[in-house]
């Protein structure tokens, strides 16, 4: 398990990372249907650690998604055991299994007649905590996963955006705690942005939580960036390789894995490396309403050509060149919709396509409670593109 | 006519509140019995086309001679009257509430059994409240329907407004026949409308704020 982690750079100095989860071992699962020649799961022995995000990928129809389900039941295997931790749950009432297993899915999954609140709270109702407990719970959920209590709890799910809804639905599936999270192609139906800024959100959130978590998902992309190790699939559920994603990168088990993550692509390798990993520069930053000629005056002083505005909880909300600054007394309060902000855990990949998409040569950088970081440009990506070149001639 | 109703004010009024009391309570025992009965039949596709052949052939028998053939074993009186109009009142909430259970999201009923909620709890606490406009639409028609339904139950001397109509229609051409026929009929509508503003009105108070239209 250490070794798995620290063969990721980001991951190195983070061992004590506190990790709620509990294993999963499967042995030699099966699910054959009716009226079907070869079984949709074949014969699958797989260990996941305790803390660890795996990430199963394969082709569609592959069994990737039965496999998932059959860990919390929604299919039933037709061979095979399923532990949890030190126990065997393949024959557990599946109703009070699911419980203690996080469930995401597409675009949450949430009830439209039901309020956010009730949505989070369902399943603490369903194990009988007391009102003010499951109360203080959805408050304290809907923090974790970035939605303001006051503004979101009574809300319905329709008036939320998509993004928001999915970030509702990983709050009810972690609303009781359970040490294992399934997510079957959580971020399929979102656009690309805000899929990019909801896994930098789970990956800070399982950060804090260390759960076991199995992520269905047919973006390679987005396994290399979650997972700290990735299941490759073939029909049947045939695990072909099951390795880190530096090794999955580096070395294809097969021509099959090869042609399926497009390995050996110099742009594959930005997926690989965080923001986080590479130097940033750190930007003159100006609070709102603060003097504009004072902010202009230590920008200038620094050789910055522009100046970082952040609000009153220390979050960038745009960055105006020295020259429109100039033009005004006190630091706009204006929050630039397309300011490029990028999270800490991002990969330079994200980086890249934040700056394409805002047409911008850098991106802001927050690490903690949104606040900034630094600032990466263009030419920092430019310069690891490079450096992978040299590698792969060499 | 105004004197006609005016002179019998006291018996309108108390067959007004029987018809409607007949047709409310059959409604309800219909609703419960459809809903249950779709609850049973939504998830298979032989037993929902079994279903939705039964409620379309049930529609087809005319309620009068249903009335006639119920007088054999029951005799006249309230209960041949009570069987006719529920099952009347059964078949549009049947038609609609096994579309609408249908009609839910599957991806939301695996969403609520993958979080550990049971069977039973799924239906009643997600499938039916998403179903519940489509079934109370099935409520209002079956309503509408059965208005008119009882007032032939008066043929088997059930109670309601029929004992006007049936009354004129038989004394044809008599002092106050039109004048009975037409105070039946027209409190029939009247009560109908009425009867359908209210479930309006409980459509409104009984559907979630979230799937409101």
């Amino acid at each position: 398990m250490s070794e798995t982690l620290s063969a990721r750079p980001s991951d190195a100095g983070s061992g004590d990372r506190r990790i709620s989860g509990v294993p999963i071992r499967l042995e030699g699962v099966t699910k054959r249907y009716p009226g079907q020649d070869t079984p949709a799961v074949d014969d699958v022995t797989l260990e996941i650690a305790a803390g660890e995000t795996v990430m199963f990928v394969g082709p569609s129809g592959c069994g990737k998604t039965t496999l998932l389900k059959m860990i919390n039941r929604l299919i039933e295997p037709t061979e095979g055991r399923i532990h949890l931790g030190d126990e065997d749950v393949t024959d557990q009432q599946p109703d009070q299994l699911r419980r203690r297993i996080g469930y995401v899915i597409q675009a949450g999954g949430l009830f439209p007649h039901m309020t956010v609140a009730t949505n989070i709270g369902l399943v603490p109702k369903m194990l009988k905590w007391d009102d003010a407990r499951v109360k203080e719970r959805v408050d304290e959920l809907l923090d974790l996963v970035g939605l303001d209590p006051e503004r979101y709890r009574d809300r319905y799910p329709r008036e939320l955006s998509g993004g928001q809804q999915q970030r509702v639905g990983v709050a009810r599936a972690l609303a009781a705690d359970p040490p294992v999270l399934l997510m079957d192609e959580p971020f399929g139906a979102v656009d690309p942005i805000t899929r990019q800024r909801l896994q930098d959100e789970l990956i800070r959130i399982q950060e804090e939580l260390g759960k076991t978590i199995v992520f269905v998902t047919h973006d390679f992309d987005e396994a290399v960036k979650l997972g700290d190790r990735i299941v490759v699939f073939d029909v049947g559920a045939r695990v072909v390789q099951f390795d880190t994603p530096e090794r999955i990168l580096a070395e294809p088990a097969e021509e099959y894995v090869a042609d399926f993550v497009g390995a050996g692509a110099t742009l594959k390798q930005l997926t690989l490396t965080r923001v986080a990993d590479v130097d940033l520069q750190q930007p003159t930053t100006a609070a709102v309403g603060s003097d504009s000629a004072a902010a202009v005056a230590a920008a200038q002083a620094a050789g910055d050509d522009y100046v970082v505005v952040l609000d009153e909880r220390g979050r960038p909300i745009s960055w105006p060149s020295l020259a429109e600054l100039s033009r005004t007394s006190t630091v706009p309060d204006t929050v630039d919709q397309r300011l490029p902000v990028v999270g800490l855990r991002s990969t330079l990949n994200d980086a890249l396509d934040t700056m394409l998409a805002a047409s911008q040569g850098g991106v802001v950088v927050t690490g903690r409670r949104d606040s900034v970081a630094g600032v990466m440009v263009v030419e920092t990506v430019m310069a690891a593109i490079q450096r992978t070149r040299t590698q792969g001639a060499g | 006519m105004l004197d006609y109703v005016g002179e019998r004010w006291g018996l309108i009024a108390f067959q007004s509140f029987q018809h409607v009391s007949l047709v409310v309570q059959c409604v309800v025992l219909g609703s419960l019995l459809a809903v249950a009965l779709a609850a049973l039949v939504y998830r298979n596709p032989t037993a929902t086309a079994a279903a939705n052949g039964f409620s379309a052939v049930g529609l087809t028998i005319p309620s009068f001679a249903l009335l006639g053939i119920l007088l054999a074993p029951f005799g006249f009186g309230i209960t041949p009257a009570v069987i006719a109009i529920t099952f009347y009142a059964a078949l549009p909430v049947l038609r609609n509430a096994v579309v609408g259970l249908a009609g839910v999201d599957r991806a939301l009923v695996e969403s609520a059994r993958g979080i550990g909620m049971s069977r039973m709890s799924t239906l009643l606490r997600i499938e039916l409240p998403l179903a519940w406009p489509v079934i109370l639409a099935g409520i209002r028609v079956s309503t509408q329907m059965v208005m008119g339904i009882a007032a032939i139950a008066a043929y088997v001397l059930g109670p309601g407004l029929g004992g006007f109509i049936f009354t004129g229609l038989s004394r044809l051409g008599g002092a106050n026949a039109i004048n009975s026929a037409l105070t039946g009929t027209i409190a029939v509508v009247l009560l109908a409308l009425v009867l359908d503003l209210l479930l309006v009105l409980a459509g409104r108070l009984t559907t979630p704020r979230g799937i409101r239209v």
